[in-house]
């Protein structure tokens, strides 16, 4: 395999680990403060996705589209955490499973009920569209490479926020006494609605983000959930940095082994069936990396506590 | 009789009289119906040795439902096409024969309830919820991106695997079956939890400290009744896939695992009849709104919602008042 090759996967791994970085940044800030599980995430991505693909048809605009999504899934989060997920912070993850698992549901047929089965498109920008040449020759598509850029930026926005701001020292002394900053007159119930809808933003933006190079369907958030709850499990729960390295690990593990595994087969089967059982094990690759880590640090790699 | 007594004989007694209606008034639609909320029961009954009695939140269970399909899939197709199942280094055939089908999906299943169980074991709480998922999902991409038995598209067989003395054709037959092996499970769950075992486990449910304390290992104690637990929904999943002669990835779906735990809540959990309510009232539900708006699932939701929320005990606990030990 040319060197090229390998470099435009790693590029690509590098783009759909930082977008699993905005989900998985969501769910873990969510879990670190209110200890919630919360399945509806994907919901948030979605319905971010959803957004944004109905304000880019009415206004043919991108940015008013990004917008969109960030702010309907705010809302929808606001919305939701004051009406439902309030009620179960207190409760055990069972209950906190199937309650969201309820809102996936409601989420989902509602979506469907309002737009139809069918996907949604929503185009890449003009400007962003087309391919900028990396030094070294790499012709890459400058949307992914954006889809990159702003990954980062919200990373270090999370950290800024985190580490420099008022709302950045309650949440994380909302993770470490909740009794306590509710005593030092902080309104703790707007804080963890502020949060709730800072993660659901996220999942939004992200839904948006990568609708524009995928399709904007119903079910869309279930899948990448899923993989953030992988990433969640390898970085350790509650760890924002934890979030960012085991998304860049999954969005890798996930690419290269797509394209590494057939190749590594070939050495050994026929090309066939080198293909077919590449493909077949390299979607198992990155439950293979979390088991490693979990035999290795069952709390993942930056995580202290169940 | 307790009134929970009561209840679990008036459920018991709708399985017998539902079906015998539905034979007596010529309705074999009626009776699909009942088989499939049977084969429901009996993959949640499994899931509530786990979840009821060890208190393990398991969202993977769709993988023992599916590999129990796919194990009837696997076996039945090779039969059908005459193909052995393994040349080397001793030739397998596949085979037709419930009974034996039976048996290997309850191995597979447990197989991979043990293996699943020693990984995600090492971890509790929100992680083994997050981990079950995953390894939920791993499964599904397998079965998708593996062609040989179908990939995407599944599994079709042509006749329903037969059972030695019985014409499974016929519904009220095959009903029967399902019927037989949901109440073998009930009784062997009753006896689990009066059993030393069923003991332990509760006490490592409740109070793993103490567990420890006394010389039990919680997490081996846990892990017996994943596999136990895995196993059975694995029969399930077998008899799942026989009943509309067709397996796929579907039903290795996290969507399955969703479903297999709310037939458990809404049923009430830990309650030994508590699957039976949750599936008979989901299968009801899924007839009864499925026919008014496509949209159904909606409903599902909000009542889902309303039952976590505010009915803790779910239909069984509602009707037969608090449990008596809890």
């Amino acid at each position: 395999m040319s060197p090229i090759l390998l470099a435009e996967q790693v590029l690509n791994g590098l783009q759909s680990g930082v977008m699993l970085f905005l989900m998985a940044a969501g769910l873990t800030l969510i879990f670190g403060v209110m200890g919630l599980i919360n399945l509806a995430h994907g919901a948030l991505y979605m319905v971010g996705a959803f957004a944004a693909a109905t304000v880019a048809g009415l206004t043919g605009s991108f940015l008013l589209a990004l917008v969109a999504a960030l702010a309907a899934a705010a809302a929808a989060g606001a919305l939701v955490e004051t009406l439902v997920i309030r009620r179960l912070y207190a409760r055990d993850h069972l209950d906190q499973v199937l309650a969201t698992f309820a809102l996936i549901l409601i989420f989902s047929e509602g979506t469907r009920w309002v737009f139809g089965s069918f996907p949604l498109y929503l185009d890449v920008p003009d400007a962003l569209s087309g391919t900028v040449t990396l030094p070294g020759g790499i012709a890459y598509p400058l949307y992914r490479l954006a889809l990159i850029v702003i990954g980062i930026a919200v990373a270090l926005g999370l950290w800024w926020l985190n580490s420099r701001t008022r709302l950045g020292i309650r949440i994380r002394a909302g993770e470490n006494d909740r009794e306590m900053i509710a005593a030092l007159g902080v309104d703790i119930s707007k804080l963890y609605t502020l949060v709730f809808a800072l993660g659901a933003g996220l999942a939004g933006l992200a839904g948006a983000l990568v609708g524009a190079i995928q399709s904007v369907q119903v079910g869309m958030g279930e899948p990448v959930l899923i993989l953030a709850f992988v990433v969640i499990v390898i970085g350790g729960i509650g760890s924002i940095r934890g979030a960012l390295i085991g998304a860049l690990l999954v969005g890798l593990t996930d690419t290269l082994g797509g394209v590494l595994l057939p190749e590594l087969f070939r050495l050994f089967i026929d090309p066939a069936s080198a293909a077919t059982a590449g493909s077949a094990f390299a979607s198992m690759a990155i439950y293979v990396l979390m088991a490693a880590v979990l035999v290795w640090r069952p709390t993942g790699l930056f995580g202290g506590r169940a | 009789m307790s009134r929970e007594g009561l209840v679990n004989a008036a459920l018991l007694l709708a399985l017998v009289a539902v079906p015998g209606w539905a034979l007596w008034a010529d309705a074999p639609f009626t009776i699909t119906l009942a088989t499939r909320a049977v084969i429901f029961a009996l993959a949640a009954v499994g899931l509530n040795i786990a979840l009821g009695m060890g208190g393990l939140v398991s969202l993977g269970h769709a993988v023992f439902f599916g590999i129990g399909g796919y194990a009837m899939g696997i076996l039945a197709s090779h039969a059908q096409n005459y193909t052995p199942l393994m040349e080397w280094p001793f030739e397998i055939a596949g085979t037709k024969s419930m009974p034996v089908i039976w048996l290997v999906a309850v191995l597979a299943s447990g197989l991979a309830a043990l293996l699943i169980g020693l990984l995600s074991l090492r971890t509790s709480g929100v992680y083994f919820i997050m981990i079950t998922l995953a390894f939920g999902q791993m499964m599904y991409f397998f079965a998708i991106s593996w062609p040989a038995y179908g990939g995407e598209d599944g599994l079709s067989i042509y006749v329903r695997n037969g059972f030695p003395g019985l014409n499974t054709l016929d519904p009220i037959q095959f009903y029967g079956l399902c019927f037989g092996l949901l109440c073998l499970v009930l009784v062997l769950h009753a006896r689990l939890m009066r059993s030393p075992f069923g003991l332990a486990l509760n006490a490592a449910r409740q109070v793993p400290e103490r567990v420890r304390a006394v010389g039990l290992d919680p997490v081996r104690l846990q892990l017996v009744a994943l596999v136990i637990s895995g196993a059975i929904t694995g029969l399930a999943g077998a008899l799942f896939a026989d009943l509309n002669r067709f397996v796929s990835p579907t039903m290795l779906s996290w969507q399955m695992s969703g479903e297999i735990m709310v037939f458990v809540i809404i049923g009430g959990v830990a309650r030994l009849f508590g699957p039976v309510a949750g599936a008979g009232f989901y299968v009801l539900l899924e007839h009864l709104l499925g026919g008014v708006s496509e949209y159904w699932q909606i409903f599902l939701g909000l009542f889902l919602l309303l039952v976590v929320l505010f009915g803790k005990g779910g239909l069984v606990g509602v009707l037969a008042g608090r449990a008596r030990h809890d």
